[in-house]
């Protein structure tokens, strides 16, 4: 006897509208369902309708969190589209920003996956921390959240000698809580019975669905885009890909906590070795990019991000497409959420299984045909989608 | 493994530290500092625009009109749909344009968010 369990569209354990139809049988999951298409925002259109220099703040507004990430993919892509590279100054500058945001996010995810796991205390500490973060945020671009430093060739301002001491200040500090932090979370029964064991996903499964970011690498698989492909100086600052082979929740807090350590220094590294120079390129307010394509990976605090632009000469993108992390990683939530053989899964794991991967929905929306008349939903894959608009004549 | 309670020792220290939150709408307003670069509400000197429209055409988000009064064609912000890029403070070739410091942009009337 098997019920279905709607989790969502909007439910406590969500930041965002997701819904998740679970199969049961008693408390055990048997099979389950996602549906991420509850917000659609048409940004991929809208940025084919604005020039490349205004694109840029839509771009960046497509997740707040990896704002830096994302706006950092766009400038690569477009100035791989113009055949120009940002100053080495610039591409320093761009890593204490990256790596700062990554802190940021990484704190802002192990508060509130402590909080939906029900450990109060964790989140508020971690929050507070988080606070000294965003404070050398605003103080570097201007904004605590949103913070467009990234232009297209170069960042928008430079380091002061004030900013730097407050930033060494701030990771001599973070240093301190985090060994803290990772000594309670260790030490904390509590905390191990709700992770240790819980949504397990083997290396090659992770590899198979296509994951990514610190959920892969909590699968033990060492794969980071900054290693692989350095876009951004990175094969000039040291860092240690954080992997750990547990294969579970209690890996995926491991991995991000070890990141923040290495964030940190890859932040002191780029502050001792600033290279003097230039810090932006001198652009025009207007520009046509040459005819071409352009493709850019960035490890966005979840994961790997990748822009892809196409354009046909004008001042407008021809096309511009973005791959979120979160999507890549859904399709080993649904993996996670099944129970075989002696691995089971519970309801009371949800939270703590659709947490390990950072879920960001609204980045994520996919395409549904809803038929009003029939009532019917149905969710097309993209060759049918693009047989579709051929048959009709639309332009995809 | 240790006994349960390693965070119990942090939380009675936290007990007796200062409070980490400021009261903001109602207290201490005084105590939120912003830094020298924050972005906020703009601020525009009429004497000193030239009416390039350069920011009319930067803008993103489609905040700024054009409107022409007795010195010539000149700028309106609408503050409601500005967020806050500051391309138009950068385009600017009279620095006629700055991003102040003001972030509480509450009002009951449209009129009340445009800057003049």
């Amino acid at each position: 006897m098997s019920f279905e369990i709607p989790i969502g569209p909007q439910h406590p354990i969500h930041v965002e509208p997701l819904m998740l139809k679970l199969k049961v049988e008693g408390e055990l999951i048997v099979d389950v369902d996602i549906d991420v298409s509850y917000i659609h925002r048409g940004i991929e259109k809208a940025l084919e309708l604005r020039s490349y220099p205004q694109g840029l703040f839509l771009a960046e507004r497509i997740c707040g969190i990896c704002n830096c990430a994302h706006s950092l993919c766009y400038c690569l892509n477009i100035e791989q589209l113009l055949g120009k590279e940002a100053p080495p100054r610039a591409k320093y500058l761009r890593v204490i920003v990256e790596e700062l945001s990554r802190v940021h996010s990484h704190l802002l995810w192990l508060g509130h996956y402590f909080h939906t796991l029900g450990f109060e205390t964790l989140f508020m500490y971690f929050w507070r921390d988080r606070e000294r973060v965003m404070d050398m945020l605003e103080l570097m671009t201007g904004n605590r959240v949103t913070t467009s430093y990234n232009v297209i060739g170069g960042v928008r301002r430079d380091i002061t000698p004030e900013i730097d001491s407050k930033l060494r200040r701030m990771i001599e500090h973070l240093r301190e809580r985090m060994k803290y932090y990772e000594a309670a979370i260790r030490s904390e029964p509590s905390l191990l019975g709700r992770l240790q064991g819980v949504g397990l996903l083997k290396p090659e499964d992770a590899i198979r669905l296509g994951t990514v970011g610190p959920h892969l690498r909590a699968s033990g698989v060492k794969h980071d885009v900054r290693l692989d492909d350095p876009y951004s100086g990175h094969e000039e600052i040291p860092f240690n890909v954080i992997t750990y082979d547990t294969c579970d929740c209690y890996g995926r807090v491991m991995v991000r906590i070890g990141e923040v350590f290495e964030s940190l220094d890859m932040i002191a590294y780029a502050l001792d070795h600033l290279p003097s120079g230039e810090y932006r390129l001198k652009m025009p307010p207007f520009f046509k990019a040459p005819v071409g394509e352009s493709l850019s990976r960035v490890e966005a605090p979840r994961g790997e991000l990748i822009h892809y632009s196409i354009s046909d000469g004008g001042t407008n993108p021809f096309r511009y497409r973005v791959r979120t992390p979160t999507l890549a990683n859904l399709a080993s939530v649904a993996a996670m959420l099944k129970s075989r053989g002696d691995y089971e899964v519970y309801i009371a794991d949800v939270p703590a299984i659709l947490g390990g991967i950072d879920p960001c929905i609204c980045c994520t929306a996919r395409v549904i045909i809803t038929d009003e008349g029939k009532k019917t939903r149905r969710i097309t894959t993209l060759t049918e989608l693009e047989r579709y608009a051929r048959e009709r004549g639309v332009r995809m | 493994m240790k006994a349960p309670g390693y965070i119990f020792a942090e939380a009675l220290r936290n007990l007796i530290k200062k409070r980490a939150t400021v009261l903001y709408p109602y207290r201490e307003v005084e105590k939120i500092h912003l830094p020298d670069g924050f972005r906020g509400k703009i601020e525009f000197d009429r004497p000193k625009c030239i009416g390039c429209q350069m920011c009319f055409r930067v803008c993103p988000a489609k905040a700024i009109e054009i409107i022409e009064d007795e010195r010539g064609k000149r700028p309106i912000f609408l503050i409601y749909r500005c967020i806050y890029c500051g391309q138009c403070a950068e385009v600017c070739p009279t620095k006629a344009i700055t991003l102040g410091k003001v972030f509480e942009n509450v009002a009951l009337r449209k009129e009340e968010l445009e800057v003049r």
